[in-house]
């Protein structure tokens, strides 16, 4: 199959490409990039007035499968992702059985080899049910393919086990993912510690639970000589100990999610548990601080931290329901609002944290519409508003921070290996030319 | 004077001055008709009230349901277990069968903070918060706020000590904010362990840690209750050495204003946040607030009944 993606705004950090060009898609392979492209036998997609991007890298992904499949599977969760425009996400480990031995593993890659609809790769646990004690099979995870190893949602207490997980993460080369979280410190709390949690009457989660675990992991991370990643931080503190952790030469990465530069902990008052995440919603004053880190590259990457749940476990009293909000459908699109509109990023700086470094900080190959790689691609309107609905959800769960909110930027196509995987709903004119329409319609 | 036009009452943070001395209002109405003969109006005649309760009370739900009664509507009592709860039926399961029973009015006492708010979005009828967790309970400081007023004819410029726990206290959120929004000068004294983060942002004047300081120029003491029973058993102070440093003591109140009041929103721990003396004595009203406790719970409930026919 043959695709020419035509006069789109094609963004492409990792070639330093940022204008409108066309793209031509053989096989599963994009085989060139330039201007006035030509080929009888391809679809032409007309992206006029689109951005033309590579397929989101999603490094913070909970697809529930095996276990939880009430919440999400493989199939649900990867076709969500590809209406959000990603095509490749890390799936956590905290599934039932978690990912923690070549068992668990095998079980998950026949699942995925079998149901998955986006690339997936493996986020294997570092210690044994993810429960801090013993180390799994750090070895046996990496051989059956795993690319990264995270106890996420847990953090690992005990140091020497940490370090120890660090030097064997060293040897194997695989890249451990911190949750940075002290239970001590954030004390059964669900929301930020300070006027949030004293105007809800509900216990706080403090900023210290979240820096103060980052601080030893990058130290240690620094005595062992492997790299680590943050997940999701979303604090001051934590963004100033990694901007002095990254001038000091540690290797550490870290994300962000879209909540934590889009919402403050004000967005939780009214006690809606959509607004419940861990960590949580800050003040303003981290809100800010997480902007300018991720334009000062700081914050290298934004991924969704994915967490969906039933209603049952979300739409009961704001202490018992599940931390986590969805996120794969509206990570691009709040991306668009929050950091392009608002003139704070360029499309340049936004691309690089969604899709190429990712890639970089796995070790994969994608995140770039270089000729020879992957042709996983997406197309985007980025000044096409949309209501986010509850009933527009691809995923099985609808617990979105964002539901009611009106957002720009759509997905129009979403390109896997050379093939439309994903189309807006709208009216084809002809057999070989996809138009796009300013509004969605009936799928064709 | 405003129009009021709430189908619930969540909280006093939602309200606005003028809703406050609406039910303020009410409630010195309501308060004659306590003195009638017959001391029964049919504000509510063919409504009906359920007091839907998760955790133990007695003062407040039989203030509401005498309350209720007053108004002429049926009243129900569900005293439900949270631990049961929690096996079976969801609360907003329960709210909705309410609801379907024809019920007007819930009255909602919760362990879980946000139990009011969350479930006055799941029903069609009328939610009373009667307390949620350490987050509100807008019933008792209104009658706080209702007492103080007629002690003094007025709540701006009042200096209000909240003393106790204030971390795990409802009654300090709401008459903080009630107090506050009114133009009282709210001072909270508590051990440093039980003094929330960030609460000067509520609106209150003054933190300490100095029960002396708290009280030297204060026009009235509301005395939380303390519950040694709680899980955080480490956060609170021997309670022996809690009466030394913090108990309200006729002693401690000589160096305090004369015309001070004491209040306390029951039950009492005699000895260990107060002195039998000073609950029994002339500068307490602690028993004035049990009595208008049922004057403003008329007024909530009539209302949130006005409301909900306006919202219909």
């Amino acid at each position: 199959m043959k695709i020419i993606i035509k006069n789109g705004l094609v963004v492409d950090p990792a070639n330093n490409i940022n204008e409108i060009l066309d793209i031509l898609v053989e096989d599963d392979k994009i085989v060139n990039v330039g201007k006035n492209l030509k080929n009888n036998a391809a679809t032409i997609i007309d992206a006029t007035n689109r951005v033309v991007i590579p397929g989101i890298v999603d490094m913070h992904v909970h697809l529930r499968e095996p276990g939880r499949e009430d919440k999400e599977t493989v199939a649900s969760g990867t076709n969500a992702a590809l209406k959000g425009g990603v095509t490749s996400v890390l799936a956590m480990p905290n599934t039932n059985p978690p990912i923690d031995s070549r068992e668990s593993i095998q079980i998950l890659n026949k699942i995925i080899k079998n149901t998955a609809h986006a690339n997936v790769f493996i986020c294997g646990a570092i210690t044994k049910q993810r429960q801090g004690k013993e180390l799994s099979d750090i070895s046996g995870l990496k051989q059956q393919g795993a690319i990264a190893i995270s106890d996420d949602g847990n953090s690992v207490d005990n140091a020497q086990l940490f370090l120890e997980a660090l030097k064997i993460a060293k040897r194997e080369n695989i890249l451990v993912i911190c949750h940075c979280e002290d239970v001590s410190l954030s004390a059964k709390g669900v929301v930020n510690l300070g006027i949030t949690s004293t105007r809800m009457g509900l216990r706080g989660i403090s900023r210290e639970s979240e820096y103060t675990r980052l601080s030893r992991d990058a130290e240690l991370a620094q005595r062992a000589k492997t790299p680590i990643h943050i997940a999701h931080i979303s604090c001051r503190e934590s963004v100033e100990i990694i901007a002095a952790a990254k001038k000091r030469g540690i290797n550490i990465t870290c994300e962000t999610a879209p909540h934590y530069f889009s919402l403050t902990e004000e967005a939780v008052w009214g006690y809606d548990t959509n607004f419940k995440v861990n960590p949580p919603l800050r003040s303003r004053d981290d809100v800010e601080s997480i902007k300018q880190a991720l334009k000062s590259d700081v914050i290298d990457a934004i991924a969704s931290d994915h967490a969906p749940h039933t209603d049952n476990e979300k739409d009961i009293e704001f202490i018992r329901a599940e931390f986590g909000t969805i996120g794969l459908e509206t990570t691009l699109a709040v991306c668009i609002t929050e950091l392009i509109h608002t003139g704070l990023l360029d499309w340049s700086t936004l691309i690089r944290k969604l899709c190429l470094n990712p890639s970089k900080i796995l070790g994969i190959k994608k995140g770039t519409l270089s000729v020879g790689s992957d042709a996983d691609i997406i197309v985007v309107s980025p000044n096409q508003e949309w209501l986010v609905d509850k009933n527009s959800f691809v995923s099985k769960s609808k617990n979105s921070m964002f539901l009611g909110k009106t957002l720009k930027g759509v997905v129009d196509y979403t390109i896997l290996g050379g093939k439309i995987s994903y189309q807006r709903p709208l009216e084809r004119k002809n057999p070989n030319e996809v138009s796009c329409e300013p509004r969605a319609r009936k799928t064709c | 004077m405003i129009e009021w036009t709430r189908k619930h009452l969540l909280s006093l943070e939602e309200l606005t001055r003028e809703e406050i001395e609406l039910i303020l209002d009410n409630t010195a109405s309501f308060k004659e008709v306590l003195t009638r003969e017959v001391k029964k109006v049919p504000a509510l005649r063919g409504k009906t009230v359920v007091n839907l309760f998760y955790e133990p009370s007695t003062r407040t739900r039989v203030s509401f349901e005498i309350a209720a009664k007053r108004l002429s509507a049926d009243v129900i009592n569900i005293a439900a277990e949270t631990s049961s709860a929690r096996k079976g039926e969801t609360l907003f399961d329960t709210g909705r069968n309410i609801e379907a029973l024809k019920a007007d009015i819930i009255v909602l006492r919760h362990s879980a903070s946000g139990a009011a708010a969350m479930l006055s979005r799941h029903v069609n009828i009328s939610v009373v918060n009667a307390g949620d967790g350490w987050h509100e309970h807008p019933t008792q400081a209104l009658l706080d706020i209702f007492t103080l007023k007629e002690k003094f004819g007025r709540i701006e410029g009042l200096e209000v000590a909240i003393v106790g726990d204030i971390a795990h206290s409802r009654v300090a959120r709401s008459n903080i904010w009630g107090l506050s929004k009114l133009k009282a000068k709210v001072i909270v004294c508590a051990p440093k362990s039980l003094i929330p983060a960030e609460i000067e942002q509520m609106g209150v004047s003054v933190v300490t840690d100095d029960i002396d300081v708290a009280i030297a120029n204060a026009d009235a003491i509301n005395v939380l209750r303390m519950q040694f029973e709680r899980d955080e058993a480490d956060m609170f102070p021997e309670q022996l050495d809690y009466f030394k440093k913090y108990g309200i003591t006729q002693e401690r109140l000589e160096k305090a204003k004369k015309k001070i009041v004491v209040m306390h929103p029951g039950p009492i721990n005699r000895g260990i946040e107060i002195s039998s003396e000073v609950a029994d004595g002339s500068q307490s009203v602690i028993l004035d607030q049990v009595t208008n406790g049922i004057a403003v719970r008329m007024a909530v409930l009539f209302l949130v009944a006005q409301g909900a026919k306006k919202r219909r």
